[in-house]
């Protein structure tokens, strides 16, 4: 590596451009909302720098407090499932042989790469009182039901007169199955290289020395992957605590999270400051959960060597 | 190659390798029956929808609801053909994603040979504020870049010749898949041999000989991967396009997104389908670069 001194035409040449947009297009629009953040509504369209907190602590108040802790359950929630499901894939394809690998990966990758709307039309479609979803679980209720009868019992007394589909829109489990059904490559990826860098020879030697499969899956792989899980929450946690079409589709404006709040204030409340300090405080919770990632991952590296 | 010779003969030379065909080792989670379940579970729910969504692209629904099969068709894609507005909102994602992903590469190129080649003060300074966009939500950085331009009144006037009708939301789609082109581009950089570069100087080639002649080959397959990852976010972004959207710039994200609130047809299905194919093509075309990169 050379210093830019040595050729510092060709360093601007090739910095510049990069550094101007960033500055230009990135920084100038956070200070811009960074200020709105702090401003109050002074007519329709204009917004007057006042450095009042008064947006901010609205964010205090029941209804956004409620809101941003809904938000964080359902993130939470659904990168829970997210990581059991995950874990298993991940495992699956790590131990696979050699020629199926890359297939496996491709599998849980691909989807990925499909339209997120069209992914969560996809769902919207299938998840509806008459939908796919619930007109499978109908069938099985008949059959269950013809089987019951069949053997001579009450069937109407145990699963009751009719069926009764499942609503999944407009409430939480139809957005959590929204989140997982969208983020879980991303939970499914650092999974997978933490256990490709795992030296598998600990798996063996704990089973040599007597310990059970479960035993060695709890107190060997699992600790020894740790990081790849912590990598593979955060990474997933956070687009999700972002999400705005996964709640807008599936949550039918019944399970709001914060990205729906905060684009209201754009395009119906017209209230922006309100707005800016909504997103710039979803910003900041970013920062600290990277923050405390980074802080976790150092103190394990110091600890290692 | 050295590689490649040597991983063989370190499986030639590990019995345990062998004797995992017999019976299960420790590590063969992949040959447990109920994992196998698992994993084939997640892929039918990962796929279901998408398959189901298919389907029903060609489901002869006369009016309302698209839940039961009434007949297959084609109707829909020649109704979806037809529809103006779809159509229109299909050209421009289409013109923002060439046009953003053109722009993504350069400044991406630049940047990772800027953090690859030069010492320079606040280095981790800059490579932060690179990596800020891929980490900051986008729905902030939506709410950013709109409040910036109706800040400054950047507003495209009504009338705006093509493509230049599209300029916000380009900016937008550059500002945030720019980044992911760079870190991209600069994976590839890392196994450049810095003796080419020297070598070439020696023999009296001049810095833009040495850039056009000996680095870029070399970035090549990275720039390329780049390129259709820039162009794949710029076609899947919904949210950041819907602040910068005017009433008269729509995408085909935006436009299905107001479809689907009033209803749920099978030209959309038919219009998704389409998107999906030409997705899973890029796809395919990226790994062929992918595997053909690494094989060098």
């Amino acid at each position: 590596m050379e210093s830019f001194r040595s050729n510092i035409r060709v360093f601007l040449a090739f910095f510049a451009p990069s550094f101007g947009w960033l500055v230009l297009f990135f920084v100038a629009p956070l200070v811009i909302i960074f200020l709105y953040s702090f401003g109050e509504n002074v007519s329709l369209t204009e917004v007057e720098t006042t450095w009042t907190w008064r947006n901010y602590s609205r964010i205090l108040e029941p209804e956004i407090a409620t809101l941003f802790w809904r938000s964080l359950a359902l993130s939470g929630m659904s990168t829970i499932v997210c990581l059991v499901i995950g874990y298993p894939i991940a495992l699956v394809i790590a131990t696979a042989r050699g020629a199926w690998k890359p297939w496996l990966l491709l599998a849980i990758i691909l989807p990925f790469w499909t339209n997120l709307l069209i992914r969560t039309y996809a769902l919207l479609n299938i998840l509806g009182n008459r939908g796919r979803v619930n007109s499978g679980l109908e069938w099985l209720w008949e059959r269950g039901y013809a089987a019951l009868d069949a053997i001579g019992l009450n069937a109407t007394a145990i699963m009751g007169e009719d069926f009764e589909p499942i609503i999944f829109l407009g409430r939480w489990s139809g957005v959590i199955i929204g989140l997982v059904y969208v983020h879980l490559p991303f939970t499914v990826l650092p999974i997978y290289a933490a256990l490709e860098r795992l030296d598998r020879s600990y798996l063996e030697a704990s089973l040599d020395l007597g310990a059970s499969q479960w035993r060695t899956f709890r107190s060997v792989l699992i600790p020894m992957t740790m990081a790849g899980l912590v990598t593979a929450a955060i990474i997933t946690f956070i687009p999700m605590l972002g999400s705005y079409l996964t709640p807008a589709l599936l949550g039918r404006g019944q399970v709001d999270m914060i990205a729906n709040v905060i684009e209201r204030q754009f395009k119906g409340a017209n209230d922006w400051p309100f707005g800016a300090a909504m997103s710039l405080f979803l910003l900041y919770v970013t920062f600290i959960i990277l923050a405390i990632q980074a802080f976790a991952s150092m103190r394990r590296r110091g600890a290692d060597g | 190659m050295a590689e490649t010779s040597l991983s063989r003969q370190a499986r030639a030379a590990s019995p345990a390798r062998k004797r995992r065909t017999d019976r299960p080792g420790p590590f063969d989670y992949a040959r447990k029956r109920w994992l196998q379940l698992v994993f084939l579970l997640a892929t039918i729910f990962l796929y279901a929808p998408i398959v189901v969504l298919i389907i029903f692209s060609f489901n002869d629904s006369r009016r309302g609801g698209n839940v039961i099969w009434r007949g297959f068709t084609t109707d829909y894609y020649v109704r979806a053909a037809q529809n103006s507005e779809l159509l229109e909102a299909f050209g421009n994602s289409m013109t923002i994603a060439v046009i953003s992903t053109l722009f993504s590469v350069i400044l991406g190129a630049l940047t990772a040979v800027v953090l690859w080649r030069f010492r320079f003060p606040l280095k981790p300074g800059f490579e932060g504020l690179v990596a800020l966009p891929i980490v900051v939500p986008e729905i902030c950085l939506g709410v950013a870049i709109a409040v910036f331009f109706s800040y400054f009144g950047l507003y495209i006037p009504p009338g705006t010749p093509w493509p230049f009708n599209l300029t916000n939301i380009i900016i937008a789609h550059i500002t945030f898949s720019f980044p992911f082109a760079a870190m991209v581009i600069r994976t590839r950089l890392q196994t450049f041999n810095r003796e080419m570069e020297e070598a070439a100087k020696d023999l009296g080639a001049s810095e833009f000989q040495v850039f056009r002649d000996i680095l870029l080959p070399h970035m090549k397959p990275g720039l390329i991967a780049g390129a259709l990852l820039a162009f794949t976010l710029s076609l899947d972004d919904f949210v950041i396009t819907f602040f910068t959207s005017g009433p008269d710039t729509v995408t085909f994200p935006v436009k299905v997104y107001s479809m689907v609130r009033f209803s749920v047809t099978p030209e959309i299905n038919a219009a998704s389908t389409v998107l999906i194919l030409i997705t899973l093509i890029l796809t395919a075309v990226a790994m062929r670069f992918q595997t053909f990169g690494d094989s060098r």
